[in-house]
């Protein structure tokens, strides 16, 4: 791998060109003409502009992107997060062009893409996976039948539905037999099937992901994720360990992440996603994500591996610098994401031009950013300003340099999310770490 | 005879139509509700829907679709009847 062309923009574009400066590879950046100007832009050995503002005719445009890659020589293409790092085609056609695809084979990538495909593969693997019907329930009594085995209350959930639309709950099976047919007359009417299929409710659950390494034939994980500080599924805050997760518990949910990626022979970075239930101390996989992930820095803080300096490494054929008794976690961190929006005002977006924007820094202290003073933050993409790592010995230690470096924070010109983020350290249910998913809901 | 002014509530991109592959919610000359969408306004990777917010006839588009706009640019006229 010489010449490395990274597929996206912002923060993880830049987090991508370090990690290959520092292995000598060369550089290659493209951006959308809303862009062309953009940190990102500037910070490789050579910007290609590819396309109009909108990602349809830039960012996501497959052709143009590889197009690009093969007119400067590239010879490997990282796609980052979002975009194209999920589209096993694209990396089929990267593949097949006779280039590095910097991810998971094609293979994995639809095998984890596909909802129904995934929880088949972890259930094969060993994986728990939320109780339920794992498909459609044809009658109600087929319904009575696997609430027998799963227990209530009971979600019900349209097959072609998603975004929380046409879910019902049942507490009992007399609610069950009732609204099983209004669900399904309901999902007809919204998403033209009449498909529902049902899983046993998990209440009060944390987002646990694991993050996983392969290299097609040694397969481990380097430790936990919490990421149950959402808002409407978007995640805010971040941290490693996980607070209150029994040891017992988070040994279990790392092999089953391990046992996972090694019955897909994963290559490369990957994340296992979990619901646990601390009442039940139940934990259920949800999904896979395979690509880099948006908070890998707070492992990164922890274990002192460079996990996109190892995708490359991988990507480019080598075997995996390190073993599972070589991953050792040390302290605690946590990340912030400061979005450019709104908080009095329902969160609403914020475009505008960066007259100031001073970023915390100090002892154990990490910024990833997309931006710098003087940069506009335009309505085509998404909010994200920066990240703010924070390390600490302990995970107090590492929640005063959080809330220190929040204060130092200075941004003039949009809004952004850091009050509210300071607020959110600060509150009971996110200092006892107790919080759940609905934390903010609440 | 009054004119009603559509404003955006927020800067981002404005669009006329749901979806690429769909047509316009409205053209000029079209009797519009107050409740009814005329538009969509998308700022980083979410979209607002703009409503009519009179009863009347669009009698001007001021911005065209895929333009950019701010908060309280003038999206459309409407002339009602009150």
């Amino acid at each position: 791998m010489k010449k490395l062309l990274i597929a996206n923009r912002g923060e993880i574009a830049v987090r991508i060109i370090r990690a290959a400066r520092e292995l000598g590879i060369e550089t290659v950046a493209v951006a959308s003409e809303a862009d062309a100007e953009a940190l990102h832009a500037r910070a490789a050995d050579t910007c290609i502009v590819i396309g109009p503002a909108a990602a349809s005719k830039s960012y996501l445009n497959e052709q143009l992107i590889l197009d690009a890659a093969l007119s400067v020589g590239a010879d490997a293409i990282h796609p980052g997060y979002g975009f194209l790092s999920e589209r096993a085609a694209f990396a089929q056609a990267v593949i097949d062009a006779g280039l590095t695809w910097v991810g998971p084979n094609p293979s994995s990538i639809t095998q984890m893409g596909d909802k129904a495909q995934a929880i088949k593969t972890a259930l094969a693997a060993g994986v728990p996976t939320i109780p339920g019907s794992n498909g459609p329930v044809a009658s109600v009594d087929e319904a009575v039948e696997v609430a027998a085995r799963t227990g209530y209350p009971l979600v019900i959930k349209a097959s072609a539905g998603g975004g929380g639309k046409g879910i019902r709950v049942a507490a009992d099976e007399a609610e069950l037999r009732s609204l099983i047919p209004i669900a399904q007359a309901e999902s007809l009417a919204a998403f033209g099937s009449d498909e529902v299929y049902i899983e046993r409710m998990v209440t009060g659950a944390k987002h646990i992901e694991v993050q996983v390494f392969g290299d097609g034939e040694t397969f481990v994980h380097l430790g936990e994720r919490e990421c149950s500080v959402q808002r409407r599924r978007q995640k805010l805050i971040e941290e490693t360990p996980a607070p209150l997760l029994p040891a017992a518990v988070r040994a279990e949910i790392c092999s089953a992440a391990v046992a996972l990626a090694a019955a897909v022979k994963y290559h490369g970075a990957g994340t296992v996603e979990f619901l646990y239930e601390p009442k039940t101390s139940g934990y259920y996989f949800i999904e896979m994500n395979t690509r880099i992930q948006v908070e890998h820095p707070i492992t990164e803080a922890v274990t002192g591996i460079d996990l996109v300096v190892e995708q490359l490494r991988v990507a480019a054929g080598e075997k995996l610098s390190f073993t599972q008794e070589d991953v050792m976690a040390r302290g605690h961190a946590i990340e912030i994401r400061l979005n450019a929006e709104d908080p009095s005002f329902q969160f609403m977006p914020s475009p505008g031009y960066l007259e100031k924007f001073n970023l915390p820094s100090g002892p154990f202290i990490r910024i990833d950013s997309g931006f710098t003073v003087g940069d506009t933050i335009t309505p085509y993409y998404d909010s994200l300003l920066a990240k703010v790592i924070s390390w600490g010995r302990t995970r107090e230690e590492s929640l005063s340099r959080m809330r220190r470096a929040l204060h130092e924070m200075e941004v003039v010109g949009v809004k952004t999310t850091s009050s509210f983020l300071l607020q959110v350290i600060d509150s009971p249910g996110f200092i006892d770490g107790s919080y759940d998913t609905l934390f903010l809901e609440s | 005879m009054a004119v009603h002014e559509v404003q955006s509530p927020i800067p981002g991109i404005f669009y006329r139509r749901p979806s690429p592959d769909q047509p316009e919610y409205f053209n000029l000359g079209d009797t519009v509700s107050a409740d009814d969408t005329i538009g969509l306004v998308e700022v980083m990777k979410q979209f607002a829907e703009i409503k009519a917010g009179a009863d009347g006839v669009i009698t001007a588009f001021h911005v065209d679709s895929e333009a950019i706009i701010g908060p309280g640019d003038l999206i459309a006229s409407i002339q009602t009847s009150a």
